[in-house]
């Protein structure tokens, strides 16, 4: 034998690290930017604008929520440890920590508010998630490959408003009523509000605007001047959850 | 594998030991088995607490693996004959504690059968993927080093010589194992205990404190098991570097403390206020806290003065006090206390469950199992030369 | 060589042990009896039927990173028309038993994938108006 197991080894080892190599290069110089993002003109920049003047969330009002968990196949956990949250309600003094004076906050004492993923400009979970399992799409929306979830939670302890929830156990016997449309997760991999981008591929607004009763959720395209969402900010005092941590959130409520 | 024979062989002590470590690793893979049929629901983690135990040990461990640099640095660099004889159980302990951490980073996945994907998908934006790097070629810089000399030892040959550059990438290794480890938590937004840049030093100084401890109490251990010893000196060279660090380690802790509470800014201080006081009625940490306090504070008397320090026996409890203090400060504590309060304040409180702690023990017996076998196979070539 | 009998005996017990599961399909006669599929009428607009017994899971996975990751949702098919990239609104709109075509050809192959954890079967009503 021309070729003996110690030298067998090495060769082996020797092409398993090239290998490895190539795919760390590709990974930094552009292989990397391949996946995922595409090469589409960034026609749209979603955001959301939550008009507080108008929701009623604080009276109880849970119209939203219910719409995307049905939608969504969002399940429901009765022990808080294991909640799973796309858009869920918070008291103002949670949501908007350090905002305004202790007067300011008099108004919003007892006012609750919707919450949800903030499709952040620069967010902080797609940074950190070792599989691009977490990415931005260019009209801003933060999306989440089930598929290739590793379950390792890196983007949970990133996110800085509490947007994502990880499946500790099996979610489908808890969702109350199956919606064929959207598949339900497994256990073991983190999920959050996607934008309804399932609806917008087909040009209908997201499930929890289109719940609204009170019209206080709007949708829309911030690239466009003449959208409502644009009017809205254009006429209306807006504010963003922790805009000073540089993440660029896109959900902007109206006080 | 160089001299695995000689780990066949051994007194009845010697398999009793190992069987025990077995067992303890056979109840490990049971609740394993449980936790991927029934999910991480099975631990106490949750979702405002992600990271719990596990992660913990990985941190910790990493600071252990680490600190193998702290006998091989003055051994090949500086020509310091006294480490001779324990710079391979420096780099064994490395393997073993590296080994350890990414078997913790493997229990904690969610979708394990995944876990090929980070290879697959490499993200160098991700300081993960560089934590993968790193640890997996500390192990491989380790097990290559730890080899060859060994096998150069039994043969009563000097080792070849394209080892010395392998050893000597091993020193800024071990520094950059622990650095992106401290980067996984210091460069997060909204996690105000970790968003500090004292983190990574930190970390160093805490790993030279606990890894030397721990190689102190090893040698203690295996002298009076086999016929080995390291010689006084090189004991008390150790233990004047855990003295040091652990003396660094507690003042970048004390400079961490005046930044958070003199600037008394409310995110960072609510963090401390729940690992030592307790927030909203909820203070599972607090015990172990003041607890890895004080016994900081009574392993420095202890290492600082000369007379106690020279006393093995003193110095043994000194060193089980700074192990223990820096388990919990490092892993529960900045773990756990870097998730209470949550991003939207909410006070969760962690404990880990029974099938947690079952397979937590079952991950360290597999360390402690590597370790009793790569240190009997260098002991057995030692007492074969001599 | 004494230990020749016990070798041989090893080795012995060893192929028959690792044969196991082969001599007892044989018993059982399931290895000549294909698993009986539901069929639906026509032509399949994504490949013949040899491709997609070898390739399908292929055919899928390519679909699913392309609506995914690259919101390109709709492919055309060999008879020209355009259609969904989806397994439970295109592919099941055809096959529309799961159960006696997908599971049971995976059962013969002791395949398990992991499609249905989280995707649904499509609604009867549904199905009756595509």
């Amino acid at each position: 034998m021309s070729m003996d197991r110690r030298r067998f080894l090495e060769v082996a080892g020797l092409s398993a690290l090239v290998v490895a190599g190539k795919r760390g290069f590709d990974a930094l110089t552009d292989g990397g930017r391949a996946e995922g993002a595409t090469e589409r003109r960034p026609a749209a920049r979603w955001a959301m604008v939550i008009d507080l003047r108008k929701c009623v969330n604080d009276r109880g009002c849970t119209d939203c929520i219910a719409a995307c968990d049905r939608a969504h196949n969002v399940p429901h956990f009765d022990e808080r440890a294991h909640e799973v949250k796309w858009i869920w309600r918070e008291p103002f003094e949670k949501a908007f920590a350090d905002h305004g004076s202790p007067y300011t906050e008099d108004a919003f004492k007892s006012k609750s508010l919707p919450v949800l993923c903030n499709h952040c400009d620069n967010p902080p979970c797609v940074r950190v998630c070792p599989v691009k399992a977490t990415w931005k799409r260019d009209d801003g929306i933060v999306m989440m490959d089930y598929h290739r979830c590793i379950g390792c939670r890196y983007c949970m302890a990133a996110c800085p408003y509490g947007a994502r929830s990880f499946n500790w156990l099996d979610p489908r016997p808890r969702v109350k009523e199956l919606n064929p449309d959207f598949p339900t997760r497994t256990k073991g991999v983190v999920e959050m509000c996607n934008f309804c981008e399932e609806r917008l591929a087909k040009g209908r607004a997201p499930a929890c605007v289109e719940a609204c009763g009170e019209q206080a959720l709007v949708f829309g395209n911030l690239h466009d001047p003449g959208s409502e969402v644009r009017r809205l900010l254009r006429t209306r005092h807006a504010i963003r959850r922790k805009p000073e941590l540089g993440t660029g959130p896109n959900v902007y409520y109206l006080v | 594998m160089v001299a695995l024979e000689k780990a066949l062989v051994g007194n009845r002590r010697y398999w009793t030991w190992i069987g025990a470590l077995l067992v303890v690793i056979a109840l490990g893979v049971l609740s394993y088995l449980r936790q991927l049929q029934f999910g991480l629901g099975i631990t106490g983690l949750s979702r405002d607490v992600t990271w719990g135990l596990y992660i913990a040990q990985f941190t910790f461990l990493v600071g252990v693996a680490a600190s193998a640099v702290v006998v091989v640095l003055p051994y090949y660099l500086h020509n310091y004959r006294a480490f001779g004889k324990i710079t391979i159980l420096g780099e064994f302990l490395a393997i073993s504690a590296v080994t350890m951490c990414l078997l913790f980073i493997f229990v904690d996945m969610g979708q394990p059968g995944r876990v090929l994907n980070v290879l697959l998908y490499p993200t160098p934006d991700s300081i993960m993927f560089w934590d993968m790097v790193v640890l997996s070629g500390y192990l491989l810089l380790n097990a290559v080093i730890g080899g060859i000399t060994l096998g150069a030892e039994r043969k009563d040959v000097p080792p070849p010589r394209w080892i010395l550059p392998v050893i000597i990438l091993s020193i800024p290794w071990a520094v950059s194992i622990h650095t992106v480890t401290a980067f996984l938590y210091s460069g997060l937004p909204g996690r105000h205990l970790w968003l500090t840049a004292l983190l990574a030093p930190r970390f160093l100084a805490s790993a030279f404190a606990s890894g030397p401890a721990l190689l102190i109490l090893l040698t203690m251990v295996v002298r009076r098991l086999a016929r080995f010893d390291p010689g006084q000196e090189a004991i008390q060279k150790l233990s004047l570097i855990v003295t040091y660090t652990m003396i660094i380690n507690v003042f970048f802790v004390l400079m961490e403390v005046f930044t958070v509470f003199y600037s008394q800014i409310p995110e960072p201080m609510s963090h401390f206020q729940f690992l030592f006081v307790g927030l909203d009625g909820h203070a599972p940490l607090v015990p172990w806290m003041w607890a890895s306090m004080a016994l900081a504070v009574i392993s420095l008397v202890l290492l600082i003065t000369p007379r106690y320090r020279a006393n093995e026996r003193l110095l043994a409890v000194a060193c089980v006090m700074v192990f223990a203090s820096l388990w919990i400060d490092k892993g529960m504590g900045l773990i756990v206390g870097g998730f209470v309060p949550s991003p939207l304040g909410h006070v969760t409180p962690y404990v880990p469950t029974l099938p947690e702690v079952s397979i937590t023990l079952a991950i360290w017996a597999v360390g402690v199992l590597m370790l009793t076998v790569l240190y009997k196979m260098a002991l057995a070539v030692r007492e074969e030369l001599a | 060589m004494s230990d020749r009998g016990l070798i041989v005996g090893g080795l012995v017990l060893f192929l028959a042990l690792v044969t196991l599961p082969l001599w007892f399909n044989v018993a059982a006669g399931t290895t000549s009896k294909l698993p009986e599929l539901t069929l639906p009428e026509g032509k399949d607009p994504f490949g013949t039927a040899e491709y997609m017994r070898a390739s399908h899971m292929d055919l899928l996975m390519t679909w699913r990173d392309e609506v995914v990751r690259n919101q390109e949702r709709t492919v055309v098919g060999l008879d020209g028309k355009t259609y969904a990239k989806s397994l439970t609104g295109t592919c099941l709109a055809c096959h529309v038993n799961r159960a006696t075509f997908c599971d049971r050809c995976h059962d013969y192959a002791a395949v398990k994938p992991t499609c249905w954890e989280c995707h649904l079967e499509p609604r009867p009503v549904q199905r009756a108006a595509q």
